[in-house]
């Protein structure tokens, strides 16, 4: 197949339209896809998520000029909100990723939500896939903006990067279950701000709390790290990145036990995932080109029927193909 | 299979520091459905036409206050042709004196947007004009 060809070869105009495809779902994706499949495992991921306004993308491009020093190359996945009003979205996070533009060796695609919840996009896993195909050695993943709980990303990333800045995560919020609990490093950026040391006790003390209550094998696993930066001005990016290297190596060396129990329940969830959008997208499809959505609410308003009535019998009909 | 969505670069070539009207465009465009890719001041055709071909947008909607404009169409043009992705639609808005919008037009931009043109005016034309890609 030649979108395949292409893509492995690292064609930058394949690749970018048939990301396309994946976002929008089109029909002959997971032909591809599978064909693809067999060429990925290289690229090493990495999760960058954190609050909206912290510097997620900052640090991606700081990031991305390490990676590059080492002559490597990137793919970048930077992912915001979707309008729920308009289905229109304002991608913004290139502005500052732009002075890599003219470097082929740095891949950068902007993604919107289009609706889906958990921090990243349904095609994200696709297109990272596709970056890796391409050759990609590294593929940074940043979220849209999160909050307490969208934490998708450490299902993709091997190594996951929460940000902060001074002043965040204080005592309540860092027992809170959720986003701090799947970091692997957490980056307490704008670190030249006053409160860090504050921030970065309490995220310290989060972390003691976490390990000492570890049980059994899980206690060897790793234990997060705590990294300053100040991504505007490139401080303390090199050793963040030197972290990640620790990270993977853990990892891929005496941490193995640890990183395929994490990969065999990463890879389950992802082809729950798959399944459950497969048979809900075709489910969907069918009910609003039948027309029985607004049937049902006719039922509502003109016979006073419950919409938990409503809901069981199209679900029933769905599932006997009646619809 | 959801329906495809129309994919803008708005892009902000030369030296000038003004993209409130960018921004507005870019905020218009999103509030009707489209999806937006900004890439922020004082960007080279170079770029903005790397940017076009890694997000594939259908159209770059370039905004130039600082009077290269002649300069800058031609060269993003030409470099849509020289990547390939001559299919990639390129309109304008901005100042230009009156005869150079002809020019503008001649060399292959679709369409120029002078100060003052209705918002609803510059959606309708991109809905009307702008059909998004066919899939692979």
């Amino acid at each position: 197949m030649q979108i395949v060809k292409k893509i492995l070869e690292g064609d930058i105009k394949t690749a970018a339209r048939f990301i396309r495809d994946i976002d929008d779902k089109m029909p002959n994706v997971s032909n591809v896809l599978k064909k693809l499949y067999p060429h990925t495992g290289h690229a090493y991921i990495i999760g960058i998520t954190g609050f909206p306004g912290v510097g997620k993308s900052t640090l991606v491009d700081q990031l991305i000029q390490v990676i590059r020093e080492q002559g490597k190359s990137v793919g970048v996945i930077s992912i915001d909100p979707t309008s729920p009003f308009s289905g229109g979205a304002i991608l913004g996070d290139r502005i500052r990723m732009q002075r890599n533009a003219l470097d082929d060796d740095v891949f950068i695609r902007s993604l919107a939500t289009r609706g889906y919840f958990g921090g990243l996009t349904a095609s994200t896993k696709g297109v990272v896939d596709v970056m890796d195909a391409m050759g990609k050695d590294f593929i940074l993943v940043e979220t849209v903006g999160v909050g307490q709980d969208e934490v998708d990303v450490m299902n993709v990333a091997h190594s996951t990067l929460i940000v902060l800045i001074p002043g965040m995560g204080d005592n309540i919020q860092a027992i809170k279950a959720g986003i701090l609990e799947v970091g692997d490093i957490f980056v307490i950026n704008k670190a030249d701000q006053k409160g860090v040391e504050r921030t970065v006790r309490d995220i310290q003390i989060m972390i003691e709390i976490d390990q000492s209550l570890k049980r059994g094998e899980d206690k060897d696993g790793w234990v997060p790290k705590i990294m300053r930066t100040q991504a505007i001005a490139g401080v303390g990016t090199k050793e963040l990145f030197d972290q990640i290297i620790v990270h993977r190596d853990f990892l891929f060396g005496e941490g193995i036990d640890y990183y395929k129990k994490r990969k065999y329940l990463r890879d389950r969830l992802e082809l729950l995932d798959m399944i459950e959008s497969k048979i809900l997208g075709d489910m969907i499809n069918r009910l609003e080109k039948s027309g029985e959505l607004d049937e049902a609410l006719g039922k509502m308003y003109d016979d006073n029927i419950d919409p938990y009535t409503l809901c069981d019998d199209i679900i029933e009909r769905l599932l006997h193909k009646d619809i | 299979m959801s329906k495809r969505k129309i994919r803008i670069l708005v892009a902000k070539p030369g030296l000038d520091g003004h993209d409130r009207g960018a921004r507005i465009i870019a905020r218009a465009f999103r509030d009707a459905g489209f999806e937006v890719v900004y890439t922020g001041l004082h960007q080279t055709p170079e770029e903005i036409v790397a940017a076009a071909l890694q997000e594939d947008v259908d159209m770059i909607g370039m905004s130039s206050l600082a009077g290269a404009h002649l300069y800058l169409f031609q060269r993003t043009l030409d470099l849509l042709k020289e990547k390939g992705v001559e299919d990639i639609i390129l309109t304008g808005g901005g100042i230009f004196p009156e005869e150079d919008i002809e020019k503008l037009i001649d060399m292959g931009t679709k369409a120029i947007f002078m100060p003052g043109t209705p918002l609803d005016e510059i959606i309708k034309w991109v809905r009307d004009n702008i059909e998004p890609r066919k899939g692979l």
